[in-house]
Order: structure tokens, then C-alpha cells, then sequence
């Protein structure tokens, strides 16, 4: 029973946490390009025909 | 992984020749802050993670540019630069030179208040879905508490961090449905918002103050889980119809044109016909749209008026003439001054027209609302007489009040409130994969109550393109020589004939003559194509007719006649739709002898004609009057007054600006089918949502009487709602799967002979 005093408050920080992040995701406009999202995932960042090639 | 990038395809280049081009600079903005330009493109023909890369590393490289960002969701480029803004035209000839089409557009016209609501229903959502979660997760430990004997302080205690986390949550996460139903209520009405409402603040006050008595039920997560399957519908709901405006936003963008106008000095400079004064001069070139009501100043030519009266013979047009924007230029180029802008124009008239039969218009209420109008009444009734029951039969207030408050919980209309939206995203997404946007909440409902159908003829029954229908004295032959020389004019007649002959050599050495014709010198004399006139007959009658001449030395000439044919499946759509019983009507401002043509062609008893915009809404209006429900579809600005003016309207997505924004749904492509495919997926939905209504309201009567007797716990409370939404739910998608199943029907049925169907 005792344990519910800290534990049920720690869950709640955590779910609270969760939300926070959701929000700041929502804010700054993660969410404004679903679908570009799931395809620049494809990208390679260094991509090889754009670096100056060695020799 | 590179091949699967690789592998799209590059849109064909024709596409991107065939449009006109729209100067970018004019739409060139400067960021306050960073002083950088920026300037906004909507982009055709992105598709895939390489046409992204394709775009931004291009870009890239071009000096100046620092940002470049593609969209793929809403299908648009923002790039952001230093320098000179005609760096705007490099951007756009660059994106073009790969091959999509890129025109710019102004942000502040397509952003409205849609996306900060459907933002703020997320926000809300979230936090209802958290509140949900963790405060379920504490009843089911107080549920759990019932059998094992949990202590009563340990109830409280878990009781009052429900109220923690759920009070705050209702207050925040239910706002869009406290607002929607004060906005009733001041009106003197109800909508399903407002019983809603009332359960959502009335169970968690009664918990409180349970919880606060240290008492055994509190309903906390009944209220907050109610919120969050209503915030999920609602959300759904209104993604769907914001993702159908902002496609029809886009297809609007792609339409943007800039204006030439012409300097003191004599320059010409493209800007946006927005910044155009009174009395200032454009060129507007063959093949272009006037994109200003004005005066013609110099030049003599022909305009197609389709899009603004519906008429398919050219105007001619002389120094002196009123032109108004929309309209084509067919012959030579014309300089126009500028005699109205902003509320003077013909556009704006028109939009007054729309407003005003707008506002005429009956106020349609949503089925679930007038629902709402006999179920609220009744369920209040009912919790009040349930009160007064028990505080008769002797039991306590406070078991009395319980009881009333388990009523009201009960027979929440939370499954009526999921009863639309699923059923209409469900319905919404399957148009959409037809080339239907539906834009507008309740015209699911209003398409399928139509009983009238009234169609405009210009654009809607026609593709409101000139093409060839007969070759008089001559032969194929004749239509391959003549195809050689209009292969190399712009204007529409001799493009139209070009389309005719199909794809084939250009000749050289072509003289076009403005306003006149083709003129080609040959081994064997003298080729020309052009008007009466010019080539053909000698007379000139100065009647504006849809006709070319081709004239050959040693050979009688041969006359090409267009019109404006039928889209290919009109006569099967209107026949279709007389077969469902629907009337069938065409109402047109174009000549009585063509409408009357075109009306006994698709076998239309009722037409009138050379009606002018307010003929036409007196007619609907009219129609209204005598008990029908009209659904319009037009794409004229003539057409737009009438589309406010029907019960439900329907545009395709070639219709001017004003149309399109007016309809209620767009439909693209050449074909007339989608206005069947509505009108069916509206009647299916329609019967779904009735069967989702009945499907709550008896599950919710049937535990009515559990309630009435005061045997409802929070735990019976919860499982009733969540089933009753799964049940309808569930109904719902069967919507999706009859769907496919008709599909399949469809398929083995258009493999039989046309000749079967008809």
C-alpha cells in the first residue's frame, strides 16, 4: 500500500513525460509530412554520386 | 536499395510543355526575420524518396539557395534564399528541367483556420488518450479492489488520482464539444454535442464528490474514455474532409497564373493579377486566359467565354469590348486595360450571388443532429423521472441521485457520436480513390436524400474542349495535310485539329496570319488553313463560327466543323440516373439550339437555356419551392450562384476557382461516372449510419433498465459504452468490404459487351 504513494506519482511523471513529447513533436511540425517521413527514411545520408570523388 | 529508388519514373516532360508557364518572382516574399526570400511551389509529380532527393540536391546547388524543402504530403516545395528574388525563375525552370511541374503559389491563401483546428483536435486527443489510459488503469485496480477486499482508504486514495488526472484532461480535452454545444444552445437548439456534454461534466462532478465522501463508484474513466472515442471520430472525421480542401487548394494553385502587364515604358513585366491597379495595361497572348475584367484597348480577336456564360462559339472582340477575367484568347494577342479590381469585378458580383443563396438556402441539420433533437429530451426525461422514482419508492437521495447520474452515463450518445464520422471517413476515403473530394461535412447525407439532378452543359456534360466532328468534302488525307501545318499554331482550333490526326510530321515554312489562318508556300502553290475567309469559300459573313477551311491549289476546299463533344460516358451517366428515378434537368447560358441538341442526345425532356447566373438560382430555387431536392453540378462561374443555391452541388476539377471552392464535392477526370459513384457510396452510407443510430440507440435501451433499477457500476457502465462503439464500429467497415466486393461484381460486369449494359 505504501508503495502506491511513490510508485502511482513515478507512472504518472513517466506517462506525463510521454505527453510532453507529443506535444513538442506536434509543435514543431513532426507531423506535417507523414508521408515524406516514411519515404526520406530511404535516403542515404552521404550519398556517393554528390561527394567530390577521390581520385 | 538504390534500384528501388531508381526505379520511378520521371513524369513525361510533355506534360510540363503543355501548360502555360507562370512567372515565379511575383510570388517571391521576404522573411522579416532573416531577411531571406522565400518562396512557395506546389509541385506536380513527386511521388517517391528519389523525386525528393532529385528536388532538394538540385537545389541545392544553385547559388543563393539555402533551403530547400519538399513536401510529399501536401505536394509542396518551400525554398528559402538570399539575392536577387528573379533567382525565383532559376528555382522553378530547375525543378521543371526534372521534369515536375512547379508553380508558385501564395501560402496565406491556402493555410486557414482548418489546420490550427484539426491541430488542436490532436492536442486534445492526446491528452484525452493519456488521461484515458492512466486513469483506466487505476479504475481497474478499484474494479479489481470490489473482489479481493480492497480497504476503503486505498479506494479514496486511487479515486482521488483519478480526479487528479481526469478533471484537468475533461476540462481541456473536452473544449471542442463544450463550445459546439453552447454555440447550439444559444441558438435555441440541440446537437448531439450537447447531451455529450452533459454526461462529460456531469459524471465526473457526482465522482467528486463521491470521492470526496469517500463513496464506493466514481465514473471517472466512463467520462474520459468517452472523450477520447469521440475525439477519435471527430479528429478522423475532419483529417478527411481538410485533406479533400487542401486538394482542391492544390488543384486551384496549379492553376495560378501571373498577368503581363505592360510598363509606361513600354516593357512588359509579369506580376500577380492581385497587384494590378485600375487602368493599367496587359498583354494577354493567344492561348491565354485574361486573368482581369477589363476593356480592350488594341487588337482584334476571339474569346471563348465557356467558363463565364457557358457559351461555346467565340466572341469576337474589337477595340472598345468588355472582357472579364476567365475568359480565352483564341485569335491574335490582346492589350486590355484594366477597369475593375477587387469588388468591382465580375467575380466578385458573383460571389455576393453565392453568399446570398447561401444564406437563402434552408439550414440542412445532420441526421445525428436531429436525432439528437428526440433523444436528448427523451434520456433527460428519463434520468429525471428516475430520480423522482426512487426518492418516491423511499430510497436515499443520495442512491436516488446515483441512479439518475447512471442513466444519463448509460444512454450517452457515444456510439451515435461515433455513428457518422466512421462511416463517412470510411466513405470519404473510398471517393477519394475514385477522384472524388468531398469538402464539406453533411454532404454525404445531402447527396443521398437528392431526388432532382440538374446538370450545366457547357464543362460538366460536355468536356468544354473543341474537337473535330466532321470533315465535309474532303478525306482522311486531307485531315493528314492539313494536321502538318496546325501542328505548328497554338490556337485551340488548329490544336484541336492536330489532336485529331494523332502525332505526325510538322510541315515548315508555316505563316501564321493572326486572326486568319495558316499560309504555307509550296512546290505546287499555296496551303491554306484558316477561316471562311481566308481559305475556303471567299465570303466572309462575320459570323463567329466553329470552323476551319483547308484550301489546296487544283482541289475544292474542305471544311473541318468542331464542337464541344459529350464527356464519353455522358448519355450512359444521365440514362443511369433516370433508371434510379432521379429527374434529370439542364439549365445552360449557351444558345437554345445547341442545349436543345445537346438535351436530345443524352434523351433530357427538360431544358432551358441562355439563362444568365440569377435565371439559374431562381430556377433552383424554384425546384426547391415545389418539395425537391436538386443536387447541381456545374463548373462555370455562371454555375456557382446555382451551386450554393442546390441542396448538395458537385463540380469537376476543371470548374473556374469559384465553382470548385462553392461545390460541395469535386470530381476529376474526362468521365461523368463519379457523380453515379457518389450518389451510390451517399445511399450505402446513408443506410450504414441508420443502421449504426439504431444499432446504439437499442443497446443503449436495452441497458436502460439496468440503470433505471440502479444495478449500473462504473464497470457495467464501461463495458456497455466500449462495446456498443466497437459494434458500431465495426458496422461501419463493412462499408469498405461491400466495397471490394462490388468492385469484383463491376469488373466480370464491364467485361460483358457494352451493348449488354446499354
Amino acid at each position: 500500500m505504501s508503495g502506491l504513494l511513490y510508485l502511482i506519482p513515478i507512472a504518472l511523471f513517466l506517462g506525463l513525460l510521454g505527453l510532453a513529447a507529443f506535444v513538442w513533436a506536434l509543435k514543431s511540425g513532426q507531423f506535417e509530412d507523414l508521408d515524406g517521413a516514411a519515404q526520406r527514411i530511404l535516403l542515404d545520408e552521404d550519398e556517393p554520386e554528390d561527394r567530390p570523388k577521390a581520385g | 536499395m538504390s534500384s528501388t529508388l531508381s526505379a520511378c519514373p520521371l513524369p513525361p516532360a510533355a506534360a510540363v510543355a503543355a501548360e502555360p508557364r507562370v512567372e515565379p518572382t511575383p510570388f517571391v516574399r521576404v522573411d522579416p526575420k532573416s531577411g531571406r526570400h522565400r518562396l512557395d511551389l506546389v509541385v506536380e509529380g513527386v511521388h517517391c524518396a528519389a523525386c525528393i532527393r532529385r528536388i532538394e540536391r538540385a537545389l541545392a546547388k544553385l547559388p543563393g539557395v539555402e533551403e530547400a524543402r519538399v513536401n510529399l504530403t501536401t505536394r509542396r516545395l518551400a525554398v528559402a534564399f538570399r539575392g536577387d528574388p528573379t533567382l525565383a525563375d532559376r528555382i522553378v525552370a530547375t525543378v521543371e528541367g526534372l521534369g515536375y511541374r512547379a508553380v508558385p503559389f501564395d501560402p496565406s491563401r491556402l493555410e486557414g483556420a482548418d489546420a490550427v483546428a484539426e491541430k488542436e483536435l490532436l492536442l486534445c486527443l492526446a491528452v484525452a488518450g493519456f488521461a484515458a489510459g492512466n486513469v483506466m488503469l487505476l479504475a481497474v485496480s478499484v474494479w479489481s479492489g470490489h473482489f479481493v477486499g480492497m480497504g476503503e482508504a486505498t479506494r479514496t486514495f486511487l479515486h482521488w488520482f483519478q480526479a487528479l488526472i481526469a478533471l484537468p484532461a475533461i476540462a481541456f480535452a473536452g473544449r471542442p464539444f463544450f463550445r459546439s454545444a453552447l454555440a447550439a444552445l444559444r441558438h435555441g437548439r440541440t446537437n448531439m454535442d450537447v447531451p455529450i456534454s452533459l454526461a462529460v461534466i456531469l459524471a465526473p462532478t457526482v465522482s467528486l464528490v463521491e470521492t470526496i465522501r469517500a463513496g464506493e463508484h466514481a465514473y471517472f474513466d466512463s467520462a474520459v474514455t468517452l472523450l477520447f472515442f469521440l475525439l477519435i471520430g471527430r479528429y478522423l472525421d475532419r483529417r478527411a474532409r481538410g485533406a479533400a480542401r487542401e486538394a482542391v487548394t492544390r488543384l486551384l494553385a496549379l492553376r495560378a497564373q501571373a498577368v503581363n502587364r505592360i510598363e509606361p515604358d513600354g516593357t512588359i513585366r509579369p506580376v500577380r493579377p492581385e497587384s494590378l491597379e485600375v487602368g493599367q495595361r496587359i498583354l494577354v497572348a493567344t492561348g491565354e486566359r485574361i486573368g482581369v475584367d477589363g476593356e480592350v484597348v488594341q487588337g482584334r480577336s476571339e474569346l471563348d467565354t465557356s467558363l463565364v456564360t457557358g457559351e461555346t462559339v467565340p466572341q469576337p472582340v474589337a477595340p472598345g469590348s468588355r472582357v472579364f477575367a476567365g475568359t480565352l484568347v483564341l485569335g491574335p494577342p490582346l492589350e486590355v486595360r484594366v477597369a475593375a479590381v477587387g469588388e468591382g469585378t465580375l467575380l466578385a458580383e458573383i460571389v455576393r450571388l453565392v453568399e446570398a443563396a447561401e444564406q437563402r438556402r434552408s439550414r440542412f441539420v445532420a441526421l445525428a443532429d436531429r436525432v439528437a433533437r428526440l433523444y436528448a429530451p427523451f434520456v433527460h426525461t428519463l434520468a429525471a423521472l428516475t430520480l423522482a422514482g426512487w426518492l418516491l419508492a423511499g430510497a436515499g437521495w443520495h442512491f436516488a441521485i446515483m441512479s439518475a447520474i447512471a442513466v444519463l452515463i448509460i444512454t450517452c450518445p457515444c456510439a451515435l457520436g461515433l455513428a457518422v464520422p466512421a462511416v463517412q471517413v470510411i466513405a470519404a476515403g473510398r471517393l477519394v480513390k475514385g477522384g472524388t473530394l468531398v469538402k464539406s461535412a453533411t454532404a454525404l447525407e445531402r447527396f443521398a436524400r437528392i431526388d432532382t439532378v440538374v446538370f450545366d452543359k457547357t464543362g460538366t456534360l460536355t468536356t468544354g474542349r473543341m474537337a473535330l466532328e466532321a470533315i465535309e468534302g474532303g478525306t482522311a488525307e486531307d485531315l493528314e495535310a492539313a494536321a502538318t501545318l496546325a501542328r505548328t499554331s497554338r490556337h485551340p482550333l488548329a490544336r484541336a485539329l492536330a489532336a485529331a490526326a494523332g502525332p505526325g510530321p510538322a510541315a515548315t515554312g508555316v505563316e501564321e496570319v493572326p486572326g486568319r489562318g495558316l499560309r504555307r508556300q509550296g512546290p505546287e502553290g499555296t496551303w491554306r488553313l484558316g477561316r471562311r475567309g481566308f481559305a475556303g469559300p471567299a465570303e466572309d459573313d462575320g459570323i463567329p463560327a466553329t470552323e476551319l477551311w483547308f484550301e489546296r491549289p487544283g482541289r475544292p476546299p474542305v471544311r473541318f466543323r468542331f464542337a464541344d463533344p459529350l464527356r464519353p460516358d455522358a448519355v450512359e451517366v444521365v440514362a443511369a440516373l433516370r433508371a434510379r428515378g432521379l429527374e434529370v434537368e439542364l439549365l445552360s447560358g449557351d444558345r437554345t439550339a445547341t442545349v436543345a441538341e445537346v438535351a436530345r442526345r443524352l434523351g433530357i425532356a427538360r431544358f432551358r437555356a441562355e439563362l444568365s447566373p440569377t435565371e439559374k438560382v431562381a430556377r433552383l430555387e424554384e425546384l426547391a419551392r415545389t418539395g425537391r431536392a436538386v443536387l447541381m453540378v456545374g463548373d462555370g462561374l455562371n454555375d456557382a450562384p446555382a451551386l450554393a443555391a442546390a441542396r448538395v452541388s458537385l463540380s469537376p476539377a476543371s470548374a473556374v476557382d469559384v465553382a470548385q471552392t462553392t461545390a460541395d464535392a469535386v470530381f476529376q477526370g474526362t468521365k461523368l461516372a463519379p457523380v453515379l459513384e457518389v450518389l451510390e457510396v451517399a445511399r450505402r452510407a446513408e443506410r450504414l449510419v441508420r443502421q449504426n443510430i439504431a444499432l446504439s440507440i437499442v443497446y443503449n435501451l436495452g441497458a436502460v433498465p439496468l440503470a433505471v433499477l440502479g444495478y449500473v457500476t462504473p464497470l457495467v457502465a464501461a463495458i456497455a459504452m466500449s462495446t456498443s462503439s466497437l459494434l458500431v464500429v465495426g458496422n461501419s467497415l463493412r462499408l469498405q468490404l461491400g466495397g471490394r466486393r462490388e468492385a469484383a461484381a463491376a469488373a466480370t460486369a464491364s467485361a460483358r459487351p457494352v451493348g449488354a449494359a446499354a
